[in-house]
């Protein structure tokens, strides 16, 4: 809380090691013991709070979920409640990395631990103060109440006398019938900088004396700079400094050659003007056809097992009924709308950076020694994200603007044109996906497998071992399936190839999903059930069965009509459930459009729900594109799609209609952002074959194409 | 390299520029505006969209010295206090999710109310089609988009 004067109750969580659980500190004592505090508290004399958000805002809403858990259990008015982005630091903060869905079910337990803690010590104070028992008194909307006298004391008036006292060990924390604030959809306060062009995204970044650069990077993974011409380029009005450079992705290391100049335009005509020689030896040339027919041959093999119950084989030998796909899902890019960019400045030795970024500790702990600094000499500055989903909390793009700094000695934003940003990776692996399922007489499923074939994310670190198995292989199955089904087994077979794969939205689970709950819908229709039933006397727990029920009544299934086709999925992804129905029909040219999607999510505790809902809203959307309307393929090595004119987004007019529903439960938080992505693609496709008798097992697809 | 004038947000800037830069980087690096986006420099998302001379156009594709004596409108210029009723819509509807893309979509509805105060369902998509928004914020744009004409015939019937 540097900058910070006067007098402040700061409090913070010290984490004492890994897996043990935090504990509330002040700040000074923190300090006397040595201790780097996370300090993501602080009330001061005027009675204002201050919070440090310790995740990135890329759109999931942590901004305005993380102050609405601070507010309820401190009692403060949110509009109180003043917000401000992290650094990077591991020791403070614990992971940072925005991923998993994890902002709000990896720490809402330690937040209202930490704001009721603070509540307890001003009301503490004041009872001291009114010489009365603490008992009579209670907190509200900023002020320490004593019941019996109606006198009342703001909490800058307390911060004083509070910061003097130990925090407590215990504090009760609110049960859910008791929020005010939390379950309440109160409107998000980076929406008005949103709407005006206040919020600063990497991209807008500026410090003084900055430089521009754009870097021509090798567009072949493995490939190497043989030689440049630079002097073109360096002849361009404003163009600084030409410069090879590396950076590092997983294993490899990419190679360009970086152009910083006065200007970004600049930058790019001296890049026009660069002409290099590439070594593209040693390696092989893929295209997409070559890395498919590989996995769809490897699905023909023995996987590497993950988990098994029974005895699949024996079962699946003697089923009554015998059930066989293969499904297929492709490589893919992120496409944030705001493409990769980081400013860095090195100097003296050290070296501070700003950027969309999703994981600014891991930026911290490992582009340090990337550049010769140690971790304490790296400072990580976060931005507002223009999306993330998974591409931001790769290291390459910070990595390569601290070494252009470094070799420039000047502070530089380096910015990722479109093309760039789309054809370098890392990608979502493309997979092939062999279910088999055995009926019994009755009807239920007796055997269950899965084998999936693709690159396995693990395998790219250096010295990762390439014969461990996926332990994402189960990623998106209901848990439950894994206690109902009595025989099973799900393994994976890796696919060694050179294309960079990262984390995208839900991650395995976006492709598991499709090959599951397709596979469950086709079990379903081989044993004449209902779809909806099939799965119901499969789900063991209410949980499951209380999500379905909520289904199969807001979508009206019982009762849908004949003309239409509908279908429906449901997965399990970073601790919480999501069922979809589908709604299809013909239009009057005979081509599929999509009516209506319903959603019920059900993650356990949450703060917001209609950033819950605007999170399941985009989930679907993301879905879409990658179902019907985008890929990325490789040619001759190289990815094919540059720009959004080859690899299309899914637009207002492709937009179906969306209805949200959310659970009210006891369980534990789980994910929002991520978790309504995978079961959209099986309900459409389960929809579209109800419709049309059409089974679709490869995507994408394009609507008008069924 | 050469001088020249721009009038953006009803206030003028002499920059000096390669004519061929497109007018999204001279309002962004030069003047200074970041509100406005660069998503893709072809034209195809959106991000970049002003008015120029009162007509959504995208800044990526239009060079600088194409500009002329026309009156450019950003993101900034829409309001000075978030009181534009499209940015009092979108935030009624709470439509943002990054906001990255969100300049241009209000620059381009914008547009479209000024000269269909009260748009259809149709009219909404085919205005707003050329905009992508990769959060999915879609059924919130047309939400608000019709929260923005009830706003606007509200102000005009007060009057």
């Amino acid at each position: 809380m540097s900058g910070m004067t006067g007098v402040a109750l700061t409090l913070g969580l010290h984490f004492p090691a890994i897996g043990k659980e935090a504990i509330v500190l002040k700040q000074d004592t923190a300090e006397s013991q040595g201790f780097e505090l996370n300090a993501w508290i602080s009330i001061d004399e005027t009675g204002k709070v201050t919070i440090v958000n310790h995740r990135a805002e890329m759109g999931q809403g942590s901004f305005q979920s993380v102050p609405q858990i601070i507010a309820e259990e401190l009692e403060v008015d949110l509009n109180d409640v003043n917000i401000v982005f992290a650094q990077g630091s591991q020791t403070k903060y614990g992971s940072q990395v925005t991923g998993g869905s994890s902002t709000i079910r990896g720490s809402y337990q330690r937040l209202l631990k930490l704001s009721a803690t603070a509540r307890e010590m001003l009301l503490e104070a004041a009872a001291k103060k009114w010489g009365v028992p603490r008992g009579e008194c209670f907190a509200e909307n900023g002020q320490a109440i004593h019941k019996p006298s109606g006198r009342k004391l703001g909490y800058g008036a307390l911060v004083e006398a509070a910061s003097k006292q130990e925090p407590p060990a215990e504090v009760r924390l609110k049960s859910p019938n008791e929020y005010k604030i939390i379950r309440k959809p109160m409107p998000r306060q980076d929406t008005p900088p949103k709407t005006n062009g206040e919020a600063v995204f990497g991209l807008d970044m500026k410090l003084p004396g900055m430089l521009y650069a754009v870097v021509e990077r090798n567009p072949r993974f493995l490939g190497k700079v043989k030689s440049v011409d630079d002097s073109g380029a360096k002849a361009v009005p404003g163009v600084r400094h030409v410069l090879r450079v590396q950076m590092n992705v997983f294993s490899h290391k990419r190679e360009g050659v970086a152009v910083v100049a006065d200007n970004l335009w600049s930058a790019m005509q001296g890049r026009k003007a660069l002409k290099i020689v590439w070594d593209d030896s040693g390696f092989e040339h893929y295209n997409t056809e070559q890395l498919f027919a590989r996995m769809r041959n490897d699905v023909k093999g023995e996987p590497l097992s993950f988990k098994t119950k029974g005895n699949f084989s024996r079962a699946f030998g003697k089923a009554f009924k015998k059930l066989e796909a293969i499904y297929e899902t492709p490589y893919e890019s992120h496409s944030c709308m705001e493409p990769l960019n980081c400013v860095a400045h090195f100097h003296d030795n050290k070296c501070e950076i700003w950027g969309p970024i999703q994981g600014p500790d891991w930026v911290q702990s490992d582009v340090a020694p990337m550049i010769g600094l140690k971790p304490e000499d790296v400072t990580v500055n976060m931005t507002f994200l223009g999306g993330g989903f998974g591409r931001k909390a790769f290291l390459d793009y910070p990595h390569e603007a601290a070494v252009i700094s470094k070799a420039i000695n000047a502070p530089v934003k380096v910015v990722w044109t479109r093309e760039d940003d789309m054809t370098q990776g890392p990608f979502r692996p493309g997979m092939v996906y062999q279910c088999k399922g055995g009926l019994s007489e009755d009807g239920r499923i007796d055997a269950f497998e899965t084998i999936m074939a693709g690159q396995n994310m693990d395998h790219q670190n250096p010295g990762a071992d390439k014969m461990a198995y996926n332990s994402s292989a189960t990623e998106g199955l209901l848990e439950t399936y894994l206690e109902s089904l009595p025989n099973y087994s799900f393994g994976d077979i890796p696919l060694d190839a050179p294309v960079p794969v990262m984390w995208w939205r839900s991650v395995y689970s976006s492709t598991n999903g499709f090959a599951f709950e397709s596979f469950m819908d086709e079990l379903a229709i081989s044993a004449g059930k209902d779809p909806l039933d099939f799965r119901r006397q499969h789900l063991w727990g209410g949980r499951y069965q209380e999500l379905l029920k909520k289904l199969e009544e807001v979508s009206g299934w019982k009762t849908r009509s004949k003309n239409g086709g509908y279908g429906v999925a449901i997965t399990e992804c970073f601790s919480s459930i999501v069922g979809e129905v589908v709604k299809v029909s013909k239009k009057t040219d005979g081509k599929i459009k999509i009516d209506k999607v319903w959603a019920v999510m059900d993650c356990g505790w949450y703060v917001n729900p209609d950033i819950i809902r605007a999170q399941v809203e985009g989930s679907i959307i993301m879905a879409l594109g990658a179902a019907t309307v985008h890929a990325t393929h490789f040619e001759d090595g190289k990815a094919v799609e540059q720009n959004f004119n080859t690899y299309k987004m899914p637009r207002i007019t492709d937009t179906p209609e969306i209805e949200v529903h959310i659970m009210e439960n006891e369980e534990k938080a789980g994910g929002a952002g991520e978790p309504g992505l995978p079961p959209f693609t099986p309900a459409l496709t389960n929809a579209i074959f109800d419709l049309t008798g059409k089974r679709i097992r490869k995507l994408p697809f394009a609507l008008e194409d069924v | 390299m050469a001088s020249i004038n721009l009038k953006i947000n009803n206030k003028a800037y002499t920059i000096d520029s390669d004519p061929k830069m497109p007018l999204l980087w001279a309002i962004r690096d030069l003047v200074g505006l970041t509100g406005t986006k660069y998503g893709c420099g072809i034209a195809q998302c959106g991000a970049c969209t002003v008015h120029l001379g009162g007509i959504p156009v995208r800044s990526c594709s239009i060079p600088v010295s194409a500009v002329g004596s026309k009156d450019i409108t950003t993101i900034e210029g829409l309001s000075d206090d978030n009181s534009h009723p499209v940015q009092q819509a979108w935030i009624q509807e709470q439509v943002p999710q990054c906001g990255y893309c969100q300049s241009g979509q209000i620059m381009a509805a914008t547009a479209l109310l000024g000269k269909n105060p009260n748009p259809s369902d149709k009219d909404i998509d085919t205005a707003m089609q050329g905009h992508i928004c990769r959060c999915g914020t879609y059924p919130r744009i047309r939400k608000a988009i019709k929260a923005a004409s009830v706003i606007i015939s509200q102000k005009a019937s007060a009057k």
